[in-house]
């Protein structure tokens, strides 16, 4: 029996028939719902051939999504692997010894999560316009990348410092009783155990940076919602561009979200049977401490609502 | 300071994403508890429906919603959810959409709250629930969904708090809130560049600051004691 089906009895013919009654009306809204957007969009002449045909063109694709694509993805990737090296540093200077540096990493990683990223990309790109630092074409690409790095490496110092706290007591211990300070057994011993535990995280951290990106439209940043808005001037074709745009992202966003999930079942896998292998009981499942979807054994699941997805808003 | 918040009325701004807030948190909050009672149903349609729901909605950028929202349900579909005669249709009109845009995304935000929430429930409560009777309905009026909530504050939480900062997003469309009245600010007085950005950073921690005190407060105190 699956645990979904502790909510519900194993139907009788009258249940049976009830699901099969809220089956049909259930279709009937669903199927209402995108009746009345294809009638909307047919009414008003959005599914024309003329409004689709473009895409298959391929200078469509050359001219607007791939390089619009690829400017999403270079913020994106510059973000994410300077956020984690940043991260890191943080969660360093988090858990350090030096109350001074603790303090101000602390306001530093409070302050920037509280504030929203638009903003931060906002004051960014005004202020490098106005300093002349880099060419002016530069500068909406490293406004919207300051601003993602700067609310992601915050988010991550957090996830780094989690894992660390998640971790078992006895690592820190065996650390210090094997004569390393704490500084080094923090560097040796708990990061990078955090950080295994945390790749899942990572990965759907990607999500949220990607879809970010798309913040980067309002500071001019010609990202992937930029060239689907500057098409749809272009073709006369808002609607089909922007819906073109949003299965785009879709598809890469949802390709990360499994990618996390097999991350994270591969690892959950792994720690049970090391755990099996050393007879260590107490190891056991720690490993996945930071995914906060581990060990709800005993109650009532839903599918996977793993610790991963909770996050990305 | 105080004459950069006069000037332009930083605090009306502010208002505006409060309110921002408030409409899209309560749409969001009812749409994602329908959308998760989809998800739990018993018809494999629904929790179908739910679950697609849920992928798109999260999994695209908000951005990309609500300048929709604004270029194509209003501008191309002729959804228009306010009146032409009013004297203040273009703001209502602007306000609205973004509000449907915020409400639609975190929805799904929310969706994955109550089902978590619904995670950190006992099987026996549900089971219990059965065995005296209540059907599926009854089950999740009186058992399942009261305790779920309750288990849910926190993230349930983090998602207002998220909704809050989102807000910003409704400048792509010309709403005048906190974001709006940055770039204005940059605009007029470029000379206090570093100063408009921490007046308005400022604003979002007194907002987020609070609400994420209180969503901790809550969620000690609603917790079920098991």
């Amino acid at each position: 029996m699956s645990a979904q089906q502790v909510l519900f009895d194993a139907p009788g013919p009258k249940a049976i028939r009830l699901y099969r009654i809220l089956a049909v009306v259930g279709v009937l809204i669903v199927a209402g719902a995108l009746g009345w957007i294809g009638w909307r969009m047919w009414d008003r002449g959005q599914l024309t051939a003329d409004k689709w045909s473009p895409f298959l063109d391929w200078s469509i694709w050359q001219n607007y999504y791939i390089p619009g694509f690829w400017d999403t993805a270079r913020a994106a990737l510059a973000a994410i692997v300077i956020s984690m090296s940043l991260a890191l540093l943080l969660a360093m200077g988090r858990m350090s010894d030096l109350a001074p540096l603790r303090w101000v990493t602390t306001v530093f990683v409070e302050f920037f999560r509280a504030v929203p990223v638009l903003i931060m990309m906002i004051f960014t790109f005004f202020f490098l316009s106005r300093q002349g630092w880099f060419p002016d074409n530069l500068n909406p690409f490293i406004a919207t990348v300051t601003g993602l790095v700067l609310y992601n490496s915050s988010v991550l110092c957090e996830v780094i410092r989690n894992g660390v706290g998640s971790l078992p007591n006895g690592q820190r211990e065996a650390g210090l009783s094997i004569g390393l300070s704490s500084s080094q057994t923090r560097r040796i011993i708990l990061i990078p155990q955090a950080l295994t535990a945390m790749l899942p995280t990572l990965v759907s951290q990607i999500i949220v940076i990607v879809k970010d990106t798309a913040l980067g439209y309002i500071i001019l940043y010609p990202e992937l919602l930029t060239r689907a808005r500057q098409l749809g001037s272009a073709e006369a074709n808002v609607v089909p561009a922007y819906i073109v745009a949003a299965a785009l992202f879709i598809v890469i966003n949802y390709g990360l979200g499994r990618l996390a999930e097999a991350i994270e079942d591969r690892q959950r896998r792994r720690s049970r049977s090391a755990a099996k292998a050393t007879g260590a009981a107490a190891m056991g499942g720690d490993t996945g401490g930071v995914a906060a979807g581990v060990g709800m054994h005993g109650k009532i699941g839903t599918g996977s609502t793993s610790g991963t997805a909770e996050e990305g808003y | 300071m105080l004459e950069l918040i006069n000037d332009f009325n930083v605090l009306t701004a502010f208002w505006m994403t409060i309110r921002l807030a408030l409409w899209s948190s309560l749409f969001a909050l009812i749409i994602g508890t329908i959308v998760a009672i989809m998800r739990l149903s018993p018809v494999g349609v629904l929790q179908w429906a739910g679950a697609a729901y849920v992928t798109l909605l999260r999994n695209t950028p908000l951005t990309l919603i609500i300048l929709f929202c604004s270029l194509g349900l209003w501008g191309q579909l002729g959804v228009e959810p306010a009146s032409r005669t009013s004297d203040t249709f273009i703001v209502d009109l602007n306000f609205r959409l973004a509000v449907i845009g915020l409400a639609f995304y975190h929805a799904a935000f929310v969706t994955e709250a109550i089902r978590s929430g619904v995670n950190t429930i006992p099987v026996g409560q549900a089971e219990a629930a059965r065995s005296v009777g209540l059907t599926f309905a009854q089950n999740l009026r009186y058992i399942i969904l009261p305790q779920a909530f309750r288990g849910a504050i926190t993230p349930l939480g983090n998602v207002l708090i998220a909704l809050i900062k989102n807000t910003t997003v409704a400048v792509a469309i010309g709403v005048a809130e906190a974001a709006y009245a940055l770039r204005n600010m940059i605009e007029f007085r470029p000379d206090v560049i570093l100063l408009n950005f921490l007046i308005i950073a400022i604003g979002f921690v007194i907002l987020t600051l609070p609400t994420g005190l209180a969503v901790s407060y809550l969620s000690q105190k609603l917790v079920v004691r098991r």
